[in-house]
Order: C-alpha cells, then structure tokens, then sequence
C-alpha cells in the first residue's frame, strides 16, 4: 500500500517508550474529560479543581503520596513477577493477609515498643509470602495457571479478614462497624505533621524499589528472573531452576505487597477494618502500576506517583465536583485499556519500502507484507 | 430415608441455578480457548452483562429484552479484546485483565443509580412440561428451575456437536490447534478467532443477565463477585469439552450448596470462601490427573498469531 509496510522494530529507545506512554495516559485522560462531560462537568473546569487539590496544595500533595505508597510497594513486587512472566493477579490478596499478620502482632503479642513496628512488617511480609507460596508451588509442580488460583485467593482473604474482623477479633468497644480493637501506640506509625503520610512506609517502599532493580539488573538471580521472562527454553537449556527460582520471586513479589497491608493498617487505620476500607482495590491498580512501568521497578515509582494521584483525584471529585467515586474505576481501565492499545507501537514501525513484485495477498492481518 | 431423598433432590434442584451462570460463561470460553485466544475478560464481559441486562429490563419490563442487551454488551465487551488481543496482538492476558478492571469500574459508575430496587419483572421458575413429572430427575432438574438453566445444558450439547462434529468446530479447534496449518488451508485465522472471542463475549453476556434477571434479580456493584474468574477455571476443569462442562459447572453448584448446610458450624464469611477454594482444588485436581505439562489445552493458546512467524 503506497510503498509503506509495517515491520517488526528491535528494542524500542527509552524515549520512545516514555513517549508512547505518555501518549496513552493522555489518549486516556482525553477518554476521562469526555466522561466528565457527559456528568454535566466542564472538563477544563475539573481538571483545574482536581490540580489545584492534589498537586498545588500541601495536603492534597501529601493524600497523592500517601495512596501511591501501597501502589509503590505492590506495584515493585509485581514488576519482579511479572519479569519472569509469573502472571501474579493476587497482590491484593497478599496486601489483606500483610495487615491481617501485622494486626496479629499488634494486638496480641506483648513485644518492646521499638519492637513492634519491625515486628509488624517483617511478620506481614512473611504472611503475604506464604499465602503466595501455594500458587508457585501448585504453578511450578503441576503447571497450574497462577491467574486464577493467585485471584481465587484475593477472594478468600476478603473474606478471611472480613471474618477477623465480625468473629474472632471484633473490637469489644465498637458497636455497628466492623473492626478490631485500636492498635496501642506503638504499633502505630509517625506521619509527617498533620497529614496521613506515614513516611517509614514510603522510605520502605523506595528501598523495595532499589532493591529490586538491583536485584534484576546485578544479580545471578535477576539474570534468571529476565531469561525465565523473555526466553524459558534458553533458560531450560541454560540450566536455570526454575522451581528455586520461581519460589524467591513469588515470595519477594508477594512479601512487598504484605508490606504495602502493614503499612496501611499501622499508618492509616491503627486497626483491621472491612478488606473494603482496608484496600481500594490497591493490589488491583498495582498491576497497572507494574505494567505502566514496563516491568521496571524504579519506574514504578514513578507510575505508582501517577496511580496514586488518580486515586487521590477521586476523592476530590467526589468531595468537590460532586462526581461519583467509581469515575476513579474506569479512569485506572482506560489508563490500562490505552496502554495495551499502544502497545503495537512499540512492537512494530511503519517504514517506506518499495513495491515488491511477488507480494501475497493477504487477507487477514494488519501486516501488510 | 424419605427425608434424605428429599435433601439430594434440593441439593440437586439449587446446584442447577447455582452452576447456570458458571456454565454459561464456561462454554463461551471453551469455545474461545479452543479458537486459541485466553479471555480473561470473563468477569468484565459477565458484570457488563449483568448491568446492562438489569438496566433494559427494569425500563421496559420484559426480562427477556434485558436478556438480549446483556448479550449484546457482552458481545461488544469482548469485540474490545477481540480488536486488541487478536487483531493487534497485544498480550491476551493483559488484554483481558484491563477489560475486567474497566468493565468493573465503569458498571460501578453507571449502575449507582439502579442499586438496591428489585427487578420488577424478574425470569420465574418454571416447571419443563412432561420432563418435571419424571421420578427423581423431575424434581431434581425439571420443577422449578429457570428457562435459561435448560437452555444453557441444550447450549452445551449442541456445542459439544458442533465442535466435534461439524466443519464450523474443526475450523474452531484447528485455529486453535494450529493456526499456521490452518491459515495454508485457507482459514482466516484472525476473522474465526475473533468471531470466536465475540460469541464467549455473548455466553458472557448471557450469564451476567442471569444474575441480575433471575438468580439475584436486582444489581449490585460487583455482583458477579469472582463468578467469571470461577468460569475460566471450569474451562480448564472440563478440559475445554462442553460435556464436561455440564458436569463440571453442576459439581461445583452441588459442593457449594452442601457447603451452605453447614452453617451451624461455620460463619458465613468461612462458607463464602468455599466455591474460590473449590476452584483452587479443582484446578489442583485436573493437574494431578492430567501429569504437569499434557493438559489437553489448544496447541496454539495464549500465542497470538501472525503469519510468517513463530
């Protein structure tokens, strides 16, 4: 077709990348203006609100970070998994059973007060990496699908705290809503000033990042995590153990994201409440912070910003612009939705190339050979 | 003895309105995977369904015109990851898992309004002339069930021929079998696997209008709460054969039922992790029986496919 055809490009240039996805995010965020339209919101009118109470104000500032903590956590988790191509669909699972392990810590075990924080994350990591364990036990053993038994026990957790919280560990002060006792002092973390940033979280979470991209890019294991990733035949014939392998990634992977439920029950609520209010969907967003990111978990950092800014957004449409919180919902799948639909750009390049006699025609398929 | 009788009978009786959803959404993906193509999109499509479903028929007040538009969405739903997954090529997983996020946030936005009113005119229970008066299968199966529950064990024979049977299911299976082989014999890869994707995307459809218009005719957000997702591990489970299916989607109506007779024993929040637990085991089950690795799935699944390249 007039001399151009689409062939398959080599790895994309950062720039490229960054480009195409900034482009879906925009792509998207033009899909979000048409959406506020169409609720009876100038666009431009709430888009100037939304700026002005999340990014020009200290405290709006400070309610995007403290949502993109969770998201940074999780999301650097998944960024390992999904290297390996370990599909982990469970991080909110992972991120219910850290809380409910930290709020174990702290409302039953009698520890030193300096004790009890260090206590809480290390005992939520270790939750969260075993409730990972058996998906990449039962994927690596028998080859079952990790998306639908790492989900089926997102379900499972739900229901595992909203037990906890109903039953066994109901608050004896509280009537009406569902929780546990108050957590005493010291298993609760210090913000900065007045507002909900509970910073030893964030510095955790840009620590896990580091570490990870450390890991990935400096380590015998990082190699074996990028080749199980991008070629596991190589990676068979290389000798790679897949089954050690897979073991420390899914532990590492689902650990971070029972770190993001620690920092949400000792930073945020001071208790274990509803898995509704305890999580909005944060292990869910975190696979668009992961996949946004490429797979990198700095840039994760990054993304996670962005996520939770979206999130952030959403509370002040609600409060503000009066607008219905579920917009945060559909705002995270067109984001998602751009960038997989982008994603061809990235693949693929459109060069000028002259007519080949002996072309077949081709009937289906974009690749016009 | 007599009272025992009468338990199995109601035990079967529910297991039947408990699998229908799971079975309609089972057979759309068994037929989309054999195509070649993974939907994760299920619960998306299911919920879109539900939604949509509800919407169209609490405005007109015939049930069965909500059953016509749930399809559709659900059609329109999977046509999205049919353009994205199959003709773009992007990766199915991801693909599919973007059109569940979105379709759940965006059914939470427009049904605000609908939640909590009771569907005015919902699907009723009715009995299946002459069959319902059969010993024991009648009232296991045939007295008091909803319509779609029958139509969707007829959907699942005639699947079964048609896949195993006819010209149409061996052009399906060899997409998905081995579409290289198949695009030299002169298939059109990319229009089967596509027009597969959108009929999952109608099963879909269908079984998130179940919800909403008979088992649980109102809507709630997130109503299908993980059904779509159970669906998918059914496909699995009856290892992509539409007959299996049937037995499949009952067992797991029948476990969850029995589950719910235990509830002196148990919290209710304990009980309503079983069918997730059940899937979990079921996946679990078919592994073992099957040896890790020959599982019997489509050659070709997950693979997009373009000619010229591996």
């Amino acid at each position: 077709m007039n001399g151009l055809r689409i062939e398959r490009r080599g790895a994309p240039s950062a720039a490229l990348v960054w480009g195409v996805s900034l482009g879906a995010v925009a792509v998207a965020m033009l899909g979000t203006g048409l959406l506020f339209a169409a609720f009876g919101v100038a666009p431009l009118e709430a888009a100037r609100v939304i700026v002005e109470r999340t990014i020009l104000d200290a405290r709006g500032a400070s309610e995007v970070v403290r949502r993109a903590i969770p998201l940074m956590l999780a999301g650097v988790g998944l960024t390992l998994a999904f290297r390996a191509r370990f599909w982990n669909i469970g991080a909110e699972g992972q991120l219910l059973i850290g809380a409910v392990a930290a709020a174990g810590v702290a409302l039953f075990v009698d520890l030193p007060g300096v004790l009890t924080i260090p206590a809480m994350f290390v005992v939520g990591f270790l939750a969260a990496a075993a409730w990972g364990l058996g998906p990449a036990l039962l994927k690596v053993r028998l080859g079952v699908n990790e998306i639908i038994t790492t989900l089926m026990l997102n379900y499972v957790a739900i229901y595992l705290v909203r037990w906890l919280v109903n039953g066994p560990w109901k608050g004896s002060s509280l009537s009406g809503f569902a929780y546990s006792d108050r957590f005493d002092a010291a298993a609760i973390l210090p913000t900065i000033g007045t507002t909900r940033l509970h910073w030893p979280t964030l510095v955790l979470a840009v620590l896990a990042a580091v570490a990870v991209a450390w890991l990935l890019a400096r380590t015998r294991f990082g190699f074996e995590v990028r080749m199980m990733g991008e070629s596991p035949e190589a990676a068979r014939y290389a000798g790679v153990d897949f089954f050690r392998t897979t073991l420390i990634l899914v532990l590492v992977s689902a650990g971070a994201a029972g770190l993001a439920g620690v920092g949400e029950v000792a930073g945020i609520h001071h208790r274990l409440v509803d898995p509704g209010s305890l999580s909005i969907g944060y292990g869910y967003t975190a696979i668009i912070v992961a996949l946004l990111a490429r797979r990198n978990a700095l840039a994760a950092l990054v993304t996670a910003l962005f996520l939770g800014w979206v999130a952030a957004s959403g509370d002040v449409m609600q409060v503000a612009l009066r607008l219905p919180s579920q917009i945060t919902g559909v705002v995270q799948g067109l984001v998602l939705l751009c960038i997989i639909a982008a994603e061809p750009i990235l693949e693929y390049r459109l060069v000028r190339a002259p007519r080949r006699a002996a072309t077949p025609p081709d009937a289906a398929g974009p690749e016009a050979t | 003895m007599d009272v025992d009788l009468a338990l199995v009978l109601t035990t079967l009786a529910r297991a039947l309105a408990f699998s229908t959803p799971l079975l309609w959404a089972a057979l759309g993906e068994i037929v989309v995977e054999r195509a070649g193509v993974v939907n994760l999109g299920v619960e998306g499509m299911m919920i879109l369904g539900a939604l949509a479903g509800f919407v169209v028929a609490q405005s007109s007040g015939d049930p069965w015109l909500g059953l016509a538009a749930a399809t559709a969405a659900g059609v329109a739903a999977a046509a999205v990851h049919g353009l994205l997954a199959v003709v773009l090529r992007a990766n199915q997983y991801v693909s599919g898992l973007a059109l569940t996020i979105f379709g759940l946030g965006l059914t939470g936005l427009i049904g605000r309004g609908w939640v909590g009113r009771p569907l005015r005119n919902p699907m009723e229970f009715v009995d299946l002339p002459l069959l319902a008066s059969v010993p024991l299968l009648g009232p296991a199966f045939f007295q008091g069930q909803y319509v779609l529950s029958w139509l969707g064990l007829l959907a699942a024979v005639v699947l079964w021929f048609v896949l195993h049977h006819t010209r149409l299911g061996l052009v399906v299976r060899s997409v998905g079998e081995n579409p290289a082989a198949a695009d030299a014999a002169g298939v059109r890869v990319l229009w089967v696997r596509f027009l597969a994707v959108t009929f999952g995307g109608a099963m879909a459809g269908v079984a998130g209008g179940f919800l909403s218009l008979a088992y649980r005719p109102s809507w709630g957000q997130g109503m299908t709460n993980g059904l779509g997702w159970i669906a998918l591990a059914l496909a699995i489970f009856a290892l992509w054969d539409p007959l299996r299916a049937i037995f499949a989607a009952l067992l797991f109506g029948a476990l969850f039922t029995l589950s719910f007779s235990l509830q002196e024993f148990f919290a209710p929040q304990l009980l309503t992790m079983m069918p997730y637990l059940f899937t979990i085991l079921a996946l679990a089950i078919t592994a073992v029986r099957k040896g890790a690795g020959a599982f019997g799935a489509p050659e070709a699944l997950g693979e997009p496919y373009a000619r010229g390249r591996r």
